[in-house]
């Protein structure tokens, strides 16, 4: 019991690996196949074949059986080690299947027809990671263009979130002026009110705007995100008021101040927005689900999600396009990681 | 060399990029200077504030504020129609149907049952999910902020799932979980039957909490490992000097300095976990049965997808929730105050 309060407790640790070290690791390891591992799982299950996604139990590798053409047959036959009657394992083309009986013949030799029992014979496998799924996937899942609507949805709802927010952080920020403190409060008062609450009303001023299926009705109302105000103006307020009041002496008018004093001097505070921003918009499904009933118009979030209900389970492609899905973030991840957890740390968001 | 020459190669490329994009802004920098200048002209140093907040505020007042005003007109009226100009208004007629029931613990003496239903489910989910939660970030984040190797690595490794999408996360568990995935692979190779989890009620509970847990707990290690790490590290050696155990350390000062941090993490997946939807929408969709239905999917499905939309009913539903929330952020914001 004081082994584990020891451990759980010392920041310091020793030279020598202590048993706590050891249990350290030993959490740390567990907690990576179990965090990592079933995106990885998903990444490997999605290189394998229709008929090998169904296979029970299932296995790590994508394997697929070796086929091989054979002059008088259309298609190419797949390959099997077949143990013949005497024990020597010899390597067959299957021509057909009747109940338990295989009928093979040897590629060198096409004309004699070999049957066996079924059990007698091993398909002959390798592990390939073909892309054939992704390409299937591609084509009859629509992806192209859930992919530019997605994509367009993320930039463009993006930079209009730096350029709305930042003006109001500035204003807000660098301004004293009356109602000020009140726009504030509204918007801290907003901030723990989910979009799930005002589901019906939001879906009646889109409506009424003629933004249903329109791109701009994923774009536009999340823009002006209280949480994004708050993070600029906090920064903001930082700048000296000096730098300000030197530019007005010299002449620059407000808009001026604002594009290249305020917004050069806020670009940690703008890139940790950006990032977060990316984030929300291309993992975002709730808004696009009330927004967007056209399959053309859909979101990545909003497709994948209509395309595991729509068809009949086709896993292998599910597979393929969840990968898809999850790998501009990956990539972000993996490019910008100290950048969002220590942004995520300082400002408690997400 | 020709790492060299590379090098110079990719800096011109970036130092072109810059310029091609500096200039591009300074252009429209200088074009819309001209609108503003002149709009300074007119309303004058005093009115430009309100010029910069005003596309914020439009966009806000349009899509957030008016929607949560227009909410109770929705909640007030009843009918399928859409818009609130041809829907009567019932008064409390709608707030009366959903919390009219004889036994108030047993969903089906209610009028509306799967409201009940689902609150219970979202009730029984936030217990579980919340504790479970605060205590595996808590043991995550004490091991993340010993002195390990690679510990860049691991903070990184819990942190992953958090940005993978709701979807994503549903599809990579529903993929593992299914009748021929990889947990049932597991447990036939050592010897048990198959498990139905999707069609059992108890294990789609269960997996829905533990997919939760999986998808967002980085989050909340992260900010206790910041707690953690504001911890001044005198304070333990002052505490070695004084001949401390690790016992005593832990409670006399980790504790209480980690109390504000943790305060947070509770209050935040508590607001978050009653608002759970679209892991478990895209997961089980709310199955089997109603096993896994939530609140926030039982307003969307009386409004947007049951064939008579209800839209009243969600709107009254949700506002009752928000009061929900509403409460849970004033505790919170009082906790914060104490601290400071």
């Amino acid at each position: 019991m004081s082994a584990i309060w020891e451990f759980l407790t010392r920041t310091r640790g020793k030279n020598k690996l202590h048993i706590t070290d050891m249990i350290t690791y030993l959490y740390m390891g567990l907690s990576v196949i179990i965090l990592f591992g079933p995106v990885l799982w998903l990444v490997l299950s999605s290189f394998k074949t229709s008929a090998e996604v169904v296979k029970f139990p299932p296995r790590l590798l994508p394997y697929r059986q070796e086929t091989v053409d054979v002059e008088g047959y259309e298609e190419p036959l797949p390959l099997y080690n077949v143990t013949m009657e005497d024990g020597s394992v010899v390597q067959l083309a299957q021509v057909r299947r009747i109940g338990l009986e295989a009928q093979l013949i040897d590629p060198s030799n096409p004309e004699e027809i070999i049957k066996v029992h079924i059990d007698d014979r091993e398909p002959v496998e390798r592990v390939v990671f073909s892309l054939d799924n992704y390409i299937e996937g591609i084509e009859s899942f629509n992806f192209a263009r859930y992919l530019r609507n997605s994509v367009v949805v993320t930039i463009a709802a993006t930079i209009l979130t730096l350029i709305v927010n930042s003006m109001a952080a500035f204003a807000l920020a660098k301004y004293k002026f009356p109602g000020r403190t009140a726009i504030f409060l509204i918007m801290i008062g907003t901030l723990m009110i989910p979009l799930a609450v005002v589901l019906v009303p939001v879906f009646l001023v889109i409506t009424n705007i003629g933004w249903n299926n329109n791109l701009l009705g994923v774009i536009v109302p999340g823009a002006a995100t209280p949480t994004g105000v708050i993070l600029l103006r906090q920064y903001m307020i930082t700048i000296p008021d000096e730098l300000i009041d030197a530019a007005r002496i010299d002449g620059a008018s407000e808009w001026r101040i604002y594009t290249q004093v305020i917004i050069p001097l806020s670009r940690p505070a703008l890139a940790v927005l950006a990032i977060f921003s990316v984030m929300w918009r291309w993992n975002d499904f709730l808004w696009p689900l009330i927004v967007l009933s056209r399959n053309e118009m859909f979101t990545l979030q909003v497709g994948l999600n209509s395309f595991q209900g729509e068809l009949n389970v086709q896993w292998h492609l599910i597979l393929a396009m969840t990968v898809l899905t999850l790998l501009p973030i990956t990539i972000v991840f993996a490019f910008l990681q100290r950048n969002i957890t220590t942004g995520i740390a300082t400002t408690g968001m997400k | 060399m020709t790492t060299d020459s590379q090098k110079n190669v990719w800096r011109s490329i970036g130092s072109t990029f810059n310029n091609v994009v500096s200039s591009i802004s300074n252009f429209i920098i200088d074009r819309v200077d001209v609108v503003f200048a002149a709009l300074q002209r007119v309303v004058g140093l005093r009115g430009m504030p309100y010029i910069f907040v005003l596309p914020n505020l439009l966009i806000f007042g349009i899509f957030i504020l008016f929607p949560m005003l227009l909410n109770f007109v929705y909640a007030f009226t009843s009918g399928t129609e859409f818009f609130p100009d041809k829907r009567p208004w019932t008064g409390t007629t709608n707030f009366e149907q959903l919390l009219d029931c004889t036994n108030y613990l047993d969903p089906n003496t209610c009028r509306e049952d799967l409201f009940w239903r689902a609150i219970f489910n979202t009730a029984t989910y936030v217990i579980f999910q919340v504790g479970l939660m605060v205590i595996i970030s808590l043991v995550t984040a004490l091991l993340l902020n010993r002195k390990i190797k690679a510990r860049g690595f691991f903070r990184s490794v819990f942190f992953y799932p958090v940005l993978l999408s709701p979807i994503v996360v549903a599809l990579i568990w529903k993929w593992i979980l299914q009748e021929n995935g990889l947990i049932n692979g597991i447990i036939t190779s050592l010897g048990y039957d198959k498990i139905p989890f999707m069609v059992d009620s108890t294990w789609a509970q269960f997996w829905v909490i533990v997919i939760s847990v999986w998808a967002f707990m980085g989050f909340y290690t992260l900010i206790l490992l910041a707690g953690l790490q504001a911890i001044p590290s005198d304070l333990y050696e002052a505490a070695d000097i004084d001949g401390a155990n690790a016992w005593q350390a832990f409670y006399g000062i980790t504790l209480p300095l980690l109390i504000p941090s943790l305060i947070v993490v509770l209050m935040l997946s508590l607001i978050r976990a009653v608002q759970i939807f679209d892991v478990v929408f895209a997961f089980t969709g709310g199955g089997p049965g109603t096993a896994t239905l939530y609140i926030v999917q039982y307003i969307y499905s009386k409004g947007f997808s049951s064939p008579s939309k209800l839209f009243g009913l969600a709107a009254s539903a949700s506002i009752l929730m928000a009061g929900v929330l509403v409460v849970l952020t004033m505790v919170q914001l009082l906790f914060r105050r104490e601290e400071d």
